[in-house]
């Protein structure tokens, strides 16, 4: 028990390091030297002291917003298992609760931006929410086809099954999911191809323009609530690679960890190489992914 | 072997939806071209010993859909001097669902027959008529008669990877009387296409619509 | 041995006839194969040594049947052609734009050749997959013979009729493969071995095996719905070809689907082939009956009528019995008029150069006598008048279908003849009457009275009446034999 409250404070505690990696990599593709790689805990430290400023237009929803997808993402990174040990919450079916949990996140941002009354903030979220009706599916279906092939409901039960590592057989079905949740991942978490983390021109923000008018604590909570979805996003295509060495939980956990960064500078490959899709292709990739898990869920039925 | 095979036929069925949701051209034919082979490649990969025939085939095979047809068809492309297809019915996403929908359709079938040899995968015949449903929804869903051709090209590497898969041995006399006729088939479309668009300046068969049954025919021969 | 020799001389006899230069050496060539075909077609009714791959390529009685029609029509169709090509170079001379490796009449020539081959190879088959292989031939060696005369329509034609005929022959090598899968690869798809094996074969794998091949075939046949590309083709092409598409080739797939059957019937699915033949005979008669009424060209109504055919042949097929030879016989009287009708259209055509039925007037006046006698009496041959062989075909599928009690089909078949027979006579009368109109006063309408183009329909108009008067004996014998092998 012990083990996986130490497992759950590594996970909040390492989160926001990831991004710096992303941000470094970037740089270095640029010729930069790029923001120190501790850059986003300096930002979210900066922005707790702030205070913030809330417009006569808004409601409790509007401040209510960050703190409820804060919260729930919080609770989803106590399902994920970490390094193929389960972590605090595990029961069969928990797979529902993860998807749901984040499904509450993005509703709340979602509510929080169009609380502000602003059509620009409402563009950002029904452009966030029309993602959302092609990324979900395929999320779903995806988890359900790893759900099928190992035979268990629960997201310990499903990475830490033999089957997951089981390469020469189920080697197509475990591409094709691969496949399917980098995707996803880069969908979900606002990543190039699908929406620019540092643009600045206003018709091509999807996910800064929801959250365009939070500051201080409310903004923190965003970022923070960013960098822990990063990494349980990342943790489910991880936990397909990881596999439990025998040497014991510190190196397992050091394992993992690395896995993690080195899928942090994956990202910031794709995002050098890569320009971000035009808003009408976005749709038609999400139904690239969600192609593949559906193949990849009728494989796993037979 | 039989991580190889399910990679083999998984690649093959992917090979279907790039196609079916790509607009270009070039990159059709390239594909198509590697389906062939791969089909071709079959007989290798089974776990059973090969015969030199087979042996002979799949090599006359390899050539002929991995050289010859997409030399054939890339110099049809270039005479025709077009670059990408008119968006299909229902544009490409849906034409990408509608390739996994096949998919589904193909093992509700392969549930239903019997075998009495042993299949060396279960995904094997389900993908050659997933294939094959593919070739027959290009044909249906698109306009220019290139990627019609390419969607007949499609549906035989179906047929034949279903061959491949059930029927070790046939004749080889046949075999090979079998790949000349696709050849010439090949041929004489790609010889129909620069005709068409020597005298349509176009390629887009829906607009082929003068012959209908109560207009006036005309005049003169 | 000798269906080794009909196919190849034939073939290498198109090879050469594209590369030979001179027109009349070409001509030459086409009428000297065509007799020679014949001539052997004759002899291998009463001698068949075996030799080289007779395994593969031989004839039984139901392919005897086959080839003595098939020969028949291309050695008539080869001397009115020779004809035919005369007039056209005659008239177009082909510029120096025209100017290609092959000569117009050089691929038509040597295509015709080729094509004859291919059927020969259909009809000879034993094995299936080579039966397979001459159907897609015959699509290939046919396709550049629509598109002789090289105008938009007929390229439209041709691309129609390449392109659903080969997808259908496609679905039919699925269905050649299910049959492989079905009798376990042990026979070679020989129909020998298959026959005798059918007994121990999967049941649902050959049920598969016929809806594929009835489906690929039936395209092929000009079976209702997939006959679209028929009327298409067969009004596009040059008269001589449209003649030998409908006359020939129709009949040539019919046999590979008679194949299949003879497989079924061995397995005891005889019921179920059946069913569906009736459904689909009496779809493609309706269809036909539909789209005749209106018809304002007279080849495309010509087509539709060769569906009509092909849906009774396949309707007397499917009731068995007395259906079944009525079928047959259904099968030379149409082949042998259809033929004649489409020569005599090509005169026409020639003649008034519209293929408007609203523009062509008084055939039966003094300029055009020939032409217009002709016409009329391929009408009535073609609609079943009593003296005609296709009056013999329906009247006895008529007589199985009351002896089967299918008193509501006896109904819808006769209203669907009553409907074809009110539609062509409209046509076909409305030609005849009257003076020919002259559009301008250079073209005076003088049918082209060189021997051949009225005489060779003439000898299949008395064919298919001296066939519906009075059956030889020896022929009735054979007949006796294929009815039983249909197990009718």
């Amino acid at each position: 028990m012990s083990m996986k409250i130490a497992q759950f404070i590594l996970i909040l505690m390492v989160s926001p390091f990831l991004f710096g990696v992303i941000n470094r990599t970037k740089a270095f593709f640029a010729g930069r030297k790029g923001a120190p790689l501790f850059q986003l805990y300096y930002d979210i430290v900066k922005l707790l002291r702030k205070g913030a400023v809330y417009s006569f237009s808004t409601t409790w929803v509007f401040i209510a917003g960050p703190m409820v997808s804060l919260s729930a993402i919080i609770v989803a990174s106590l399902i994920i298992p970490f390094a193929g040990h389960p972590s605090i919450i595990s029961f069969d079916g928990d797979i529902i609760l993860f998807f749901y949990l984040l499904g509450l996140a993005r509703f709340f941002t979602c509510l929080a931006a169009l609380d502000t009354g602003s059509s620009f903030e409402g563009m950002g979220a029904s452009r966030e929410v029309q993602f959302a009706v092609f990324a979900e599916p395929a999320l779903f279906v995806s988890l359900a086809a790893l759900a099928r092939l190992t035979g268990k409901s629960s997201l310990a039960g499903i990475f830490g099954s033999p089957q997951i590592h089981s390469w020469v057989s189920y080697g197509p079905l475990l591409c094709l999911a691969i496949a399917a949740l980098f995707i996803l991942f880069l969908a979900e978490n606002s990543r190039i191809p699908v929406d620019d983390p540092n643009t600045h021109l206003e018709l091509t923000m999807i996910h800064e323009v929801m959250v365009l008018d939070h500051g201080g604590v409310d903004f923190a909570y965003i970022l923070y609530g960013a960098a822990i979805k990063f990494w349980i996003l990342g943790a489910l295509l991880t936990g397909i690679i990881f596999k439990v060495s025998p040497y014991g939980w510190g190196v397992d956990t050091i394992i993992f960890i690395l896995l993690m960064v080195l899928l942090a500078v994956i990202v910031g490959v794709v995002e050098s190489t890569l320009a971000r899709l035009r808003l009408l292709k976005v749709p038609h990739f999400l139904i690239v992914a969600l192609s593949l898990s559906f193949v990849a869920f009728i494989i796993s039925l037979r | 072997m039989n991580i190889y095979v399910n990679f083999l036929i998984i690649s093959v069925f992917l090979i279907n939806l790039i196609m079916l949701s790509s607009s270009r051209i070039r990159a059709c034919i390239k594909l198509m071209a590697l389906q062939g082979v791969l089909v071709a490649l079959t007989p290798f990969i089974i776990p059973h010993s090969v015969a030199t025939g087979v042996v002979i085939i799949s090599v006359i095979n390899i050539i002929l859909k991995g050289m010859v047809f997409p030399w054939l068809l890339l110099r049809a492309l270039q005479d025709a001097n077009i670059r990408k297809e008119v968006e299909p019915v229902g544009g490409y996403p849906f034409s990408l669902l509608i390739g996994v929908a096949f998919l589904v359709m193909s093992f509700w079938l392969d549930s239903r027959l019997a075998y009495s040899i042993q299949v060396f995968s279960n995904l094997a015949v389900p993908v050659a008529f997933a294939t094959f449903f593919t070739g027959v929804f290009i044909i249906v869903s698109r306009t220019k008669a290139l990627t019609q051709v390419i969607g007949y090209l499609i549906l035989e590497n179906g047929i034949y990877f279903f061959g491949s898969i059930l029927l070790s041995e046939q004749p080889l006399l046949v075999e090979l009387a079998v790949l000349l006729d696709v050849f010439v088939a090949v041929f004489v479309m790609g010889i129909a296409i620069f005709h068409i668009n020597r005298e349509f300046d176009h390629i887009e068969t829906n607009k082929l619509s003068e012959l209908k049954d109560w207009i006036e025919p005309q005049e003169d021969i | 041995m000798i269906a080794i020799l009909l196919i190849t001389v034939p073939f290498f006899s198109g090879i050469i006839s594209f590369y030979t230069r001179n027109d009349i050496l070409r001509r030459g060539l086409l009428i000297a194969c065509a007799c020679f075909h014949l001539g052997l077609s004759c002899v291998s009714w009463f001698w068949h040594p075996q030799g080289f791959l007779s395994e593969w390529f031989t004839f039984d009685s139901i392919s005897k049947v086959f080839l003595a029609i098939t020969s028949m029509l291309f050695w008539g169709a080869s001397l009115y052609g020779t004809q035919y090509l005369a007039d056209e170079s005659r008239h177009n001379k082909e510029g120096a734009s025209d100017k290609k490796f092959f000569s117009r009449e050089a691929v038509f020539s040597g295509c015709l050749l080729i094509f004859l081959a291919t059927m020969t190879m259909v009809i000879a088959s034993r094995q299936l997959a080579l039966l397979w292989v001459g159907v897609e031939a015959t699509t290939l060696a046919s396709a550049p013979l629509i598109y002789f005369h090289r105008t938009r329509r007929s390229l439209e034609a041709m691309w129609k009729y390449l392109l659903i005929c080969s997808v259908g022959i496609a679905i039919a090598l699925l269905g050649i493969l299910f049959l492989a899968v079905a009798d376990n690869n042990q026979s070679g798809m020989l129909l020998s071995g298959l026959l005798t094996n059918a007994a121990s074969v999967n049941v649902m794998w050959l049920k598969a095996a016929f809806l594929l091949l009835f489906v690929g075939y039936g395209t092929k046949m000009g079976l209702a719905p997939l006959h679209t590309w028929l009327p298409d083709a067969h009004s596009e092409a040059p008269s001589v070809v449209s003649a030998l598409l409908s006359g020939a080739l129709l009949n040539c797939a019919f046999l590979g689907i008679i194949r299949i059957y003879q497989i079924c019937i061995a397995a005891g699915l005889r019921e179920f082939c059946q069913e569906i033949f009736v459904f689909f005979g009496l779809l493609s008669v309706l269809f036909a009956a539909v789209f005749i009424l209106r018809q304002r060209d007279y080849k495309r109504m010509l087509a539709y009528s060769s569906v009509e055919h092909m849906g009774i042949m396949a309707l007397g097929l499917g009731l068995g019995g007395w259906g079944a030879f009525g079928s047959f016989v259904n099968m030379f009287g149409h082949s042998l008029t259809k033929a004649g009708l489409f020569l005599v259209a090509g005169n026409i055509l020639s003649c008034f150069k519209t293929k408007k039925t609203s523009d062509v007037r008084g055939l039966l006046s003094q300029t055009t006598w020939r032409t217009g006698v002709l016409w009329v009496v391929g009408f009535l041959l073609i609609t079943g008048m009593p003296p005609s062989a296709i009056f013999l075909g329906k009247f006895m599928i008529l007589k199985e279908m009351i002896f089967q009690g299918r008193y509501w089909m006896v109904v819808l078949f006769l209203g669907a003849l009553a409907l074809i027979f009110i539609g062509m006579a409209r046509i076909f009368i409305s030609m005849t009457q009257g003076h020919p109109v002259e559009v301008d006063k250079k073209r005076i309408f003088r049918e082209d009275n060189s021997f051949f183009r009225w005489a060779i329909p003439t000898l299949f108009f008395i064919l298919a009446i001296c066939l519906g008067v009075y059956f030889p004996e020896w022929l009735m014998t054979f007949m006796e034999v294929i009815m039983k092998r249909l197990g009718a």
